[in-house]
Protein backbone atom coordinates (compact mmCIF):
# COMPACT_ATOMS: atom_id res chain seq x y z
CA UNK A 1 0.00 0.00 0.00
CA UNK A 2 1.17 3.53 -0.74
CA UNK A 3 2.91 5.45 2.07
CA UNK A 4 0.47 7.55 3.89
CA UNK A 5 -2.35 6.78 2.23
CA UNK A 6 -6.11 8.01 3.51
CA UNK A 7 -8.97 6.44 1.96
CA UNK A 8 -11.13 8.63 0.79
CA UNK A 9 -15.07 7.16 1.08
CA UNK A 10 -18.04 8.66 -0.23
CA UNK A 11 -20.78 7.85 2.28
CA UNK A 12 -24.65 8.34 0.44
CA UNK A 13 -26.74 8.38 3.17
CA UNK A 14 -30.63 8.57 4.18
CA UNK A 15 -31.68 11.90 5.77
CA UNK A 16 -33.91 10.39 8.19
CA UNK A 17 -32.24 7.23 9.80
CA UNK A 18 -28.39 7.26 9.11
CA UNK A 19 -27.52 10.57 9.22
CA UNK A 20 -29.08 11.01 12.74
CA UNK A 21 -27.36 8.20 13.65
CA UNK A 22 -24.00 9.96 12.55
CA UNK A 23 -25.56 12.82 14.58
CA UNK A 24 -26.31 9.90 17.57
CA UNK A 25 -22.70 9.06 17.30
CA UNK A 26 -21.21 12.53 17.03
CA UNK A 27 -23.45 13.73 20.35
CA UNK A 28 -22.19 11.03 22.01
CA UNK A 29 -18.78 11.26 21.26
CA UNK A 30 -18.05 8.26 19.33
CA UNK A 31 -14.66 8.33 17.37
CA UNK A 32 -14.73 7.34 13.79
CA UNK A 33 -12.11 7.92 10.90
CA UNK A 34 -12.30 11.29 9.44
CA UNK A 35 -11.86 9.49 6.39
CA UNK A 36 -15.44 9.36 5.20
CA UNK A 37 -17.85 12.36 3.75
CA UNK A 38 -21.15 12.18 3.88
CA UNK A 39 -23.83 13.42 1.14
CA UNK A 40 -27.38 13.60 2.67
CA UNK A 41 -29.87 12.41 0.42
CA UNK A 42 -33.80 12.65 1.20
CA UNK A 43 -34.24 8.48 1.23
CA UNK A 44 -31.93 5.40 0.48
CA UNK A 45 -34.74 5.52 -2.76
CA UNK A 46 -33.31 8.44 -3.93
CA UNK A 47 -29.52 7.01 -4.37
CA UNK A 48 -29.39 6.72 -7.98
CA UNK A 49 -26.65 4.64 -8.98
CA UNK A 50 -25.00 7.66 -11.03
CA UNK A 51 -24.42 9.34 -7.31
CA UNK A 52 -22.27 6.13 -7.07
CA UNK A 53 -20.39 6.14 -10.80
CA UNK A 54 -19.72 10.03 -9.59
CA UNK A 55 -18.36 9.63 -6.25
CA UNK A 56 -15.74 7.25 -7.76
CA UNK A 57 -15.35 10.02 -10.80
CA UNK A 58 -14.76 12.15 -8.14
CA UNK A 59 -11.57 10.28 -6.66
CA UNK A 60 -13.70 8.57 -3.46
CA UNK A 61 -11.77 4.79 -2.59
CA UNK A 62 -15.08 3.74 -1.54
CA UNK A 63 -18.68 4.49 -1.78
CA UNK A 64 -21.58 3.54 1.30
CA UNK A 65 -24.76 3.34 1.27
CA UNK A 66 -27.07 3.95 3.91
CA UNK A 67 -30.72 4.50 5.42
CA UNK A 68 -33.35 2.81 7.73
CA UNK A 69 -33.67 -0.33 8.35
CA UNK A 70 -36.64 -2.54 6.28
CA UNK A 71 -39.93 -0.92 7.45
CA UNK A 72 -38.71 1.87 9.22
CA UNK A 73 -38.78 4.01 5.84
CA UNK A 74 -40.25 7.71 6.36
CA UNK A 75 -41.81 7.41 2.68
CA UNK A 76 -42.70 3.56 3.22
CA UNK A 77 -40.77 1.99 0.85
CA UNK A 78 -38.05 3.71 -0.76
CA UNK A 79 -35.79 1.45 1.13
CA UNK A 80 -37.02 -1.74 -0.55
CA UNK A 81 -36.96 0.05 -4.12
CA UNK A 82 -33.33 0.59 -2.92
CA UNK A 83 -32.65 -2.74 -2.19
CA UNK A 84 -34.74 -4.12 -4.99
CA UNK A 85 -32.37 -1.63 -7.58
CA UNK A 86 -29.07 -3.04 -5.94
CA UNK A 87 -29.60 -6.44 -6.54
CA UNK A 88 -29.48 -5.79 -9.86
CA UNK A 89 -26.88 -3.07 -9.72
CA UNK A 90 -24.15 -5.05 -7.84
CA UNK A 91 -24.18 -8.00 -10.81
CA UNK A 92 -23.88 -5.05 -13.62
CA UNK A 93 -20.76 -3.43 -11.54
CA UNK A 94 -19.34 -6.87 -11.05
CA UNK A 95 -19.56 -7.93 -14.92
CA UNK A 96 -18.00 -4.05 -15.48
CA UNK A 97 -15.00 -5.18 -13.45
CA UNK A 98 -15.51 -2.87 -10.79
CA UNK A 99 -14.00 -3.58 -7.42
CA UNK A 100 -17.25 -4.58 -5.30
CA UNK A 101 -15.10 -4.43 -2.16
CA UNK A 102 -15.61 -0.56 -2.45
CA UNK A 103 -19.01 -0.71 -2.99
CA UNK A 104 -21.28 -0.73 0.54
CA UNK A 105 -24.10 -0.91 1.85
CA UNK A 106 -25.92 -0.87 5.29
CA UNK A 107 -29.03 -0.12 7.46
CA UNK A 108 -28.24 1.78 10.37
CA UNK A 109 -31.06 3.61 12.32
CA UNK A 110 -30.87 7.09 14.20
CA UNK A 111 -30.41 5.10 17.17
CA UNK A 112 -27.04 3.18 16.11
CA UNK A 113 -24.75 5.62 16.41
CA UNK A 114 -22.44 2.91 17.68
CA UNK A 115 -23.30 0.69 14.12
CA UNK A 116 -22.40 4.03 12.35
CA UNK A 117 -18.93 4.33 13.64
CA UNK A 118 -18.07 0.66 13.39
CA UNK A 119 -19.31 0.25 9.85
CA UNK A 120 -17.47 4.13 9.05
CA UNK A 121 -14.29 2.14 10.99
CA UNK A 122 -15.09 -1.10 8.75
CA UNK A 123 -14.75 -0.07 5.75
CA UNK A 124 -12.17 2.76 6.27
CA UNK A 125 -9.99 0.03 7.33
CA UNK A 126 -11.01 -2.48 4.36
CA UNK A 127 -10.33 0.39 1.60
CA UNK A 128 -6.97 1.37 3.56
CA UNK A 129 -5.96 -2.49 2.93
CA UNK A 130 -7.00 -2.52 -0.82
CA UNK A 131 -5.32 0.89 -1.49
CA UNK A 132 -5.96 3.56 -3.46
CA UNK A 133 -8.77 2.99 -6.81
CA UNK A 134 -6.27 3.20 -8.83
CA UNK A 135 -7.84 1.53 -12.23
CA UNK A 136 -10.85 4.08 -11.79
CA UNK A 137 -8.75 7.05 -10.77
CA UNK A 138 -6.19 6.46 -14.32
CA UNK A 139 -9.25 6.71 -16.30
CA UNK A 140 -10.83 9.67 -14.95
CA UNK A 141 -7.06 11.45 -14.89
CA UNK A 142 -7.16 10.28 -18.89
CA UNK A 143 -10.44 12.46 -19.27
CA UNK A 144 -8.59 15.19 -18.13
CA UNK B 1 -39.42 -22.27 -42.56
CA UNK B 2 -38.09 -18.33 -42.14
CA UNK B 3 -38.32 -16.54 -44.86
CA UNK B 4 -40.07 -19.14 -47.33
CA UNK B 5 -41.92 -18.21 -50.58
CA UNK B 6 -44.66 -19.44 -49.05
CA UNK B 7 -44.56 -17.56 -45.70
CA UNK B 8 -43.57 -14.09 -47.57
CA UNK B 9 -46.95 -14.71 -49.58
CA UNK B 10 -49.02 -14.96 -46.60
CA UNK B 11 -47.51 -12.29 -44.84
CA UNK B 12 -48.28 -10.27 -47.81
CA UNK B 13 -51.47 -11.47 -48.02
CA UNK B 14 -52.09 -10.80 -44.17
CA UNK B 15 -50.93 -7.39 -44.58
CA UNK B 16 -53.19 -6.23 -47.93
CA UNK B 17 -55.67 -7.54 -46.06
CA UNK B 18 -55.66 -5.24 -43.13
CA UNK B 19 -54.56 -2.45 -44.58
CA UNK B 20 -57.79 -3.09 -47.36
CA UNK B 21 -59.92 -3.63 -44.81
CA UNK B 22 -59.36 -0.42 -42.87
CA UNK B 23 -58.33 -2.17 -39.69
CA UNK B 24 -55.22 -0.77 -39.64
CA UNK B 25 -53.92 2.33 -40.97
CA UNK B 26 -50.07 1.19 -41.71
CA UNK B 27 -48.20 -1.71 -41.63
CA UNK B 28 -44.74 -1.55 -39.99
CA UNK B 29 -42.90 -4.15 -41.86
CA UNK B 30 -39.65 -5.08 -43.55
CA UNK B 31 -39.02 -3.98 -47.03
CA UNK B 32 -36.57 -3.98 -49.87
CA UNK B 33 -36.45 -1.66 -52.45
CA UNK B 34 -33.94 -1.99 -55.22
CA UNK B 35 -32.31 -5.00 -53.99
CA UNK B 36 -30.81 -3.93 -50.77
CA UNK B 37 -31.09 -5.35 -47.39
CA UNK B 38 -34.13 -5.24 -46.06
CA UNK B 39 -35.11 -1.93 -44.26
CA UNK B 40 -37.74 -0.89 -41.84
CA UNK B 41 -40.55 -0.05 -43.89
CA UNK B 42 -43.99 1.93 -43.36
CA UNK B 43 -46.80 0.68 -46.13
CA UNK B 44 -49.84 2.40 -45.77
CA UNK B 45 -51.78 0.98 -48.96
CA UNK B 46 -52.76 -2.12 -49.73
CA UNK B 47 -50.96 -1.87 -53.55
CA UNK B 48 -47.99 -1.82 -51.71
CA UNK B 49 -47.38 -4.67 -49.96
CA UNK B 50 -45.59 -6.60 -52.37
CA UNK B 51 -42.36 -4.80 -51.09
CA UNK B 52 -42.49 -6.88 -47.69
CA UNK B 53 -40.19 -9.40 -47.09
CA UNK B 54 -38.77 -11.47 -44.22
CA UNK B 55 -35.79 -13.89 -44.05
CA UNK B 56 -32.80 -13.69 -41.88
CA UNK B 57 -31.59 -10.10 -42.57
CA UNK B 58 -34.48 -8.31 -40.98
CA UNK B 59 -33.00 -8.15 -37.50
CA UNK B 60 -34.40 -4.83 -36.38
CA UNK B 61 -37.11 -4.42 -33.42
CA UNK B 62 -39.71 -2.39 -35.17
CA UNK B 63 -41.37 -2.65 -31.70
CA UNK B 64 -39.41 0.64 -30.89
CA UNK B 65 -41.08 2.75 -33.24
CA UNK B 66 -44.41 1.93 -31.25
CA UNK B 67 -43.82 4.61 -28.88
CA UNK B 68 -42.85 7.52 -31.32
CA UNK B 69 -45.84 10.26 -31.68
CA UNK B 70 -44.84 10.74 -35.33
CA UNK B 71 -46.12 7.04 -35.94
CA UNK B 72 -48.62 6.88 -33.25
CA UNK B 73 -50.17 10.25 -35.62
CA UNK B 74 -50.59 7.86 -38.56
CA UNK B 75 -52.93 6.18 -37.01
CA UNK B 76 -53.49 2.33 -36.09
CA UNK B 77 -50.82 0.29 -36.66
CA UNK B 78 -49.56 -3.31 -37.27
CA UNK B 79 -46.29 -4.65 -36.58
CA UNK B 80 -44.06 -7.14 -37.90
CA UNK B 81 -42.54 -8.85 -34.58
CA UNK B 82 -39.80 -11.92 -34.35
CA UNK B 83 -40.23 -13.82 -30.78
CA UNK B 84 -37.95 -11.04 -29.11
CA UNK B 85 -39.92 -8.31 -30.76
CA UNK B 86 -42.84 -9.55 -29.62
CA UNK B 87 -41.09 -9.61 -25.75
CA UNK B 88 -40.37 -5.95 -26.41
CA UNK B 89 -44.16 -5.55 -26.82
CA UNK B 90 -45.19 -7.31 -23.73
CA UNK B 91 -42.67 -5.27 -21.61
CA UNK B 92 -43.90 -2.02 -23.59
CA UNK B 93 -47.84 -2.66 -22.44
CA UNK B 94 -46.87 -3.54 -19.21
CA UNK B 95 -45.10 -0.25 -19.32
CA UNK B 96 -48.53 1.49 -19.85
CA UNK B 97 -46.67 2.44 -23.41
CA UNK B 98 -48.74 0.20 -25.57
CA UNK B 99 -52.53 -0.36 -25.72
CA UNK B 100 -52.45 -3.60 -26.86
CA UNK B 101 -56.20 -3.51 -28.12
CA UNK B 102 -55.04 -1.03 -30.93
CA UNK B 103 -51.87 -2.51 -32.10
CA UNK B 104 -51.85 -5.47 -33.99
CA UNK B 105 -48.88 -7.98 -34.15
CA UNK B 106 -48.40 -9.65 -37.01
CA UNK B 107 -45.81 -12.97 -35.77
CA UNK B 108 -43.21 -14.60 -37.62
CA UNK B 109 -41.25 -17.45 -36.94
CA UNK B 110 -37.36 -16.96 -37.08
CA UNK B 111 -34.66 -19.31 -37.18
CA UNK B 112 -32.12 -16.54 -36.42
CA UNK B 113 -31.24 -13.58 -37.45
CA UNK B 114 -27.83 -12.40 -39.23
CA UNK B 115 -25.68 -14.93 -41.31
CA UNK B 116 -23.85 -16.19 -39.86
CA UNK B 117 -26.69 -16.28 -37.13
CA UNK B 118 -26.16 -13.90 -34.27
CA UNK B 119 -24.97 -15.65 -31.14
CA UNK B 120 -27.65 -14.49 -29.23
CA UNK B 121 -30.03 -15.92 -31.94
CA UNK B 122 -28.11 -19.57 -31.25
CA UNK B 123 -29.43 -19.03 -27.47
CA UNK B 124 -33.04 -17.92 -28.45
CA UNK B 125 -36.19 -20.17 -27.47
CA UNK B 126 -38.81 -17.69 -28.48
CA UNK B 127 -38.61 -18.49 -32.24
CA UNK B 128 -42.27 -18.42 -32.61
CA UNK B 129 -44.20 -15.64 -31.25
CA UNK B 130 -46.95 -16.69 -28.82
CA UNK B 131 -49.08 -13.47 -28.30
CA UNK B 132 -49.25 -11.94 -31.49
CA UNK B 133 -52.52 -11.45 -33.54
CA UNK B 134 -51.18 -13.46 -36.34
CA UNK B 135 -48.31 -16.14 -36.49
CA UNK B 136 -46.72 -16.58 -39.91
CA UNK B 137 -44.77 -19.84 -40.91
CA UNK B 138 -43.07 -21.91 -38.24
CA UNK B 139 -39.84 -23.51 -36.99
CA UNK B 140 -38.66 -25.96 -34.50
CA UNK B 141 -38.40 -23.74 -30.63
CA UNK B 142 -36.28 -24.31 -29.15
CA UNK B 143 -34.50 -26.60 -31.60
CA UNK B 144 -32.40 -29.31 -30.57
CA UNK B 145 -29.14 -27.90 -30.33
CA UNK B 146 -30.34 -24.37 -28.66
CA UNK B 147 -27.26 -22.77 -27.37
CA UNK B 148 -26.85 -21.67 -23.38
CA UNK B 149 -27.84 -17.87 -23.29
CA UNK B 150 -25.28 -17.39 -20.33
CA UNK B 151 -22.17 -19.02 -21.78
CA UNK B 152 -20.99 -16.49 -23.13
CA UNK B 153 -21.20 -13.94 -19.72
CA UNK B 154 -20.21 -17.03 -18.13
CA UNK B 155 -16.98 -17.32 -20.05
CA UNK B 156 -16.37 -13.39 -19.47
CA UNK B 157 -16.81 -13.85 -15.61
CA UNK B 158 -14.14 -16.45 -15.54
CA UNK B 159 -11.33 -13.87 -15.93
CA UNK B 160 -10.01 -11.81 -13.03
CA UNK B 161 -11.96 -8.48 -12.26
CA UNK B 162 -9.08 -5.84 -12.93
CA UNK B 163 -8.89 -7.64 -16.39
CA UNK B 164 -12.63 -7.53 -17.08
CA UNK B 165 -12.55 -3.37 -16.26
CA UNK B 166 -9.68 -3.10 -18.77
CA UNK B 167 -11.15 -5.04 -21.26
CA UNK B 168 -14.44 -2.36 -21.18
CA UNK B 169 -12.46 0.68 -21.02
CA UNK B 170 -10.68 -0.71 -24.21
CA UNK B 171 -13.91 -1.74 -25.80
CA UNK B 172 -15.82 1.95 -24.02
CA UNK B 173 -13.10 3.97 -25.42
CA UNK B 174 -13.95 3.25 -29.06
CA UNK B 175 -17.30 4.58 -28.26
CA UNK B 176 -18.39 8.11 -29.43
CA UNK B 177 -21.70 8.51 -27.97
CA UNK B 178 -23.34 8.12 -30.88
CA UNK B 179 -26.92 6.67 -29.09
CA UNK B 180 -27.47 4.51 -31.45
CA UNK B 181 -28.19 2.18 -28.91
CA UNK B 182 -30.68 4.00 -27.11
CA UNK B 183 -32.41 5.06 -30.71
CA UNK B 184 -32.54 1.53 -31.63
CA UNK B 185 -33.83 0.32 -28.13
CA UNK B 186 -37.80 -0.21 -27.60
CA UNK B 187 -36.97 0.18 -23.73
CA UNK B 188 -35.46 3.45 -24.31
CA UNK B 189 -38.54 5.55 -24.79
CA UNK B 190 -38.03 8.60 -22.58
CA UNK B 191 -39.11 11.67 -24.25
CA UNK B 192 -36.44 13.24 -22.78
CA UNK B 193 -33.40 11.32 -22.10
CA UNK B 194 -30.95 11.63 -18.88
CA UNK B 195 -27.95 11.90 -21.04
CA UNK B 196 -29.59 15.13 -22.99
CA UNK B 197 -30.40 16.95 -19.92
CA UNK B 198 -28.15 19.33 -18.73
CA UNK B 199 -29.96 21.10 -15.49
CA UNK B 200 -28.29 18.99 -13.32
CA UNK B 201 -25.81 17.43 -15.76
CA UNK B 202 -25.51 14.20 -14.29
CA UNK B 203 -23.28 11.80 -17.06
CA UNK B 204 -20.84 13.58 -18.50
CA UNK B 205 -21.13 14.09 -21.89
CA UNK B 206 -17.53 14.07 -23.79
CA UNK B 207 -16.65 11.27 -25.82
CA UNK B 208 -13.97 10.12 -23.39
CA UNK B 209 -13.43 7.32 -20.76
CA UNK B 210 -15.18 8.84 -18.19
CA UNK B 211 -17.92 10.06 -19.75
CA UNK B 212 -18.74 6.87 -21.90
CA UNK B 213 -18.26 4.59 -18.56
CA UNK B 214 -21.22 6.63 -16.75
CA UNK B 215 -23.20 6.68 -19.62
CA UNK B 216 -22.62 2.56 -20.32
CA UNK B 217 -23.25 2.36 -17.19
CA UNK B 218 -26.61 3.91 -16.93
CA UNK B 219 -27.30 2.68 -20.51
CA UNK B 220 -27.29 -0.63 -19.29
CA UNK B 221 -28.77 -0.33 -15.68
CA UNK B 222 -31.90 1.50 -17.41
CA UNK B 223 -32.47 -1.72 -18.74
CA UNK B 224 -32.31 -4.01 -15.43
CA UNK B 225 -35.36 -6.38 -15.36
CA UNK B 226 -36.98 -4.75 -18.99
CA UNK B 227 -34.09 -5.97 -21.43
CA UNK B 228 -35.71 -8.83 -23.36
CA UNK B 229 -32.05 -9.52 -25.21
CA UNK B 230 -33.35 -8.43 -28.67
CA UNK B 231 -29.41 -7.64 -29.96
CA UNK B 232 -30.56 -3.93 -31.27
CA UNK B 233 -28.29 -2.14 -29.97
CA UNK B 234 -25.30 -4.35 -30.29
CA UNK B 235 -26.07 -4.26 -33.81
CA UNK B 236 -26.52 -0.38 -33.75
CA UNK B 237 -23.13 -0.39 -32.54
CA UNK B 238 -21.03 1.08 -35.09
CA UNK B 239 -18.15 0.58 -32.85
CA UNK B 240 -19.01 -2.85 -32.37
CA UNK B 241 -18.92 -3.03 -28.66
CA UNK B 242 -20.12 -5.79 -27.54
CA UNK B 243 -23.71 -4.38 -25.18
CA UNK B 244 -25.06 -8.04 -25.22
CA UNK B 245 -22.81 -9.04 -22.07
CA UNK B 246 -24.16 -6.28 -19.92
CA UNK B 247 -27.58 -6.59 -20.67
CA UNK B 248 -26.70 -10.37 -20.12
CA UNK B 249 -25.54 -9.88 -16.39
CA UNK B 250 -28.96 -8.04 -15.77
CA UNK B 251 -30.71 -10.53 -17.24
CA UNK B 252 -29.11 -12.83 -15.34
CA UNK B 253 -29.56 -11.54 -12.10
CA UNK B 254 -33.58 -10.98 -13.16
CA UNK B 255 -34.22 -14.79 -13.59
CA UNK B 256 -31.87 -15.84 -10.92
CA UNK B 257 -32.92 -13.49 -8.25
CA UNK B 258 -36.72 -13.24 -9.18
CA UNK B 259 -36.92 -16.35 -11.59
CA UNK B 260 -38.15 -13.47 -14.51
CA UNK B 261 -37.14 -13.22 -18.23
CA UNK B 262 -38.66 -9.68 -19.34
CA UNK B 263 -41.21 -9.75 -21.64
CA UNK B 264 -41.79 -14.10 -21.49
CA UNK B 265 -45.24 -14.48 -19.21
CA UNK B 266 -47.58 -10.84 -19.19
CA UNK B 267 -48.30 -12.08 -15.88
CA UNK B 268 -44.97 -11.24 -14.40
CA UNK B 269 -44.47 -8.04 -11.97
CA UNK B 270 -42.28 -5.26 -13.62
CA UNK B 271 -38.93 -5.59 -11.40
CA UNK B 272 -37.44 -2.31 -10.86
CA UNK B 273 -40.37 -0.08 -10.19
CA UNK B 274 -41.22 -2.60 -7.66
CA UNK B 275 -40.17 -4.63 -4.54
CA UNK B 276 -40.65 -7.14 -2.23
CA UNK B 277 -40.49 -6.75 1.59
CA UNK B 278 -38.94 -10.30 1.23
CA UNK B 279 -36.36 -9.56 -1.11
CA UNK B 280 -33.08 -11.08 -0.50
CA UNK B 281 -30.15 -9.12 1.17
CA UNK B 282 -27.32 -10.67 1.93
CA UNK B 283 -25.01 -7.72 0.65
CA UNK B 284 -25.82 -5.12 2.99
CA UNK B 285 -24.78 -4.83 6.52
Amino acid sequence: MSAGFEPRVVALVCNWCTYLGADLAGTNRLEYPANVRIVRAPCTGRIDFNLVVKAFEGGADAVAVSGCHPGDCHYTSGNYHARRRWMMFRPLLDTLGIDLERVHFAWISAAEGKKWAQFVTEVTEQTRQLGPYTAFHDLVEASR
Amino acid sequence: MTGSTAAVQTLRDRCRSLLASGAVQVVIGYGVSDGGDPAPAFVTDADQVDQLVFDHRCHQNLTTYLTRPEVAALGRVAVVVKGCDERAAVMLEKQAQLDRAVVHLIGVACAGVGDPVDPGCRACDVRMPRHSDDVIGEVENPPADVADRYAELDAFMQRPAPERFAYWTSEFSRCTRCYACRQVCPMCFCRVCVMDKNRPQTVDTSAHLKGTLAFQITRAFHQAGRCVSCGACERACPAGIKLSLLNLSLARAAEEEFGVRPGMDPGDDLLVGGYSTSDREGFIQ
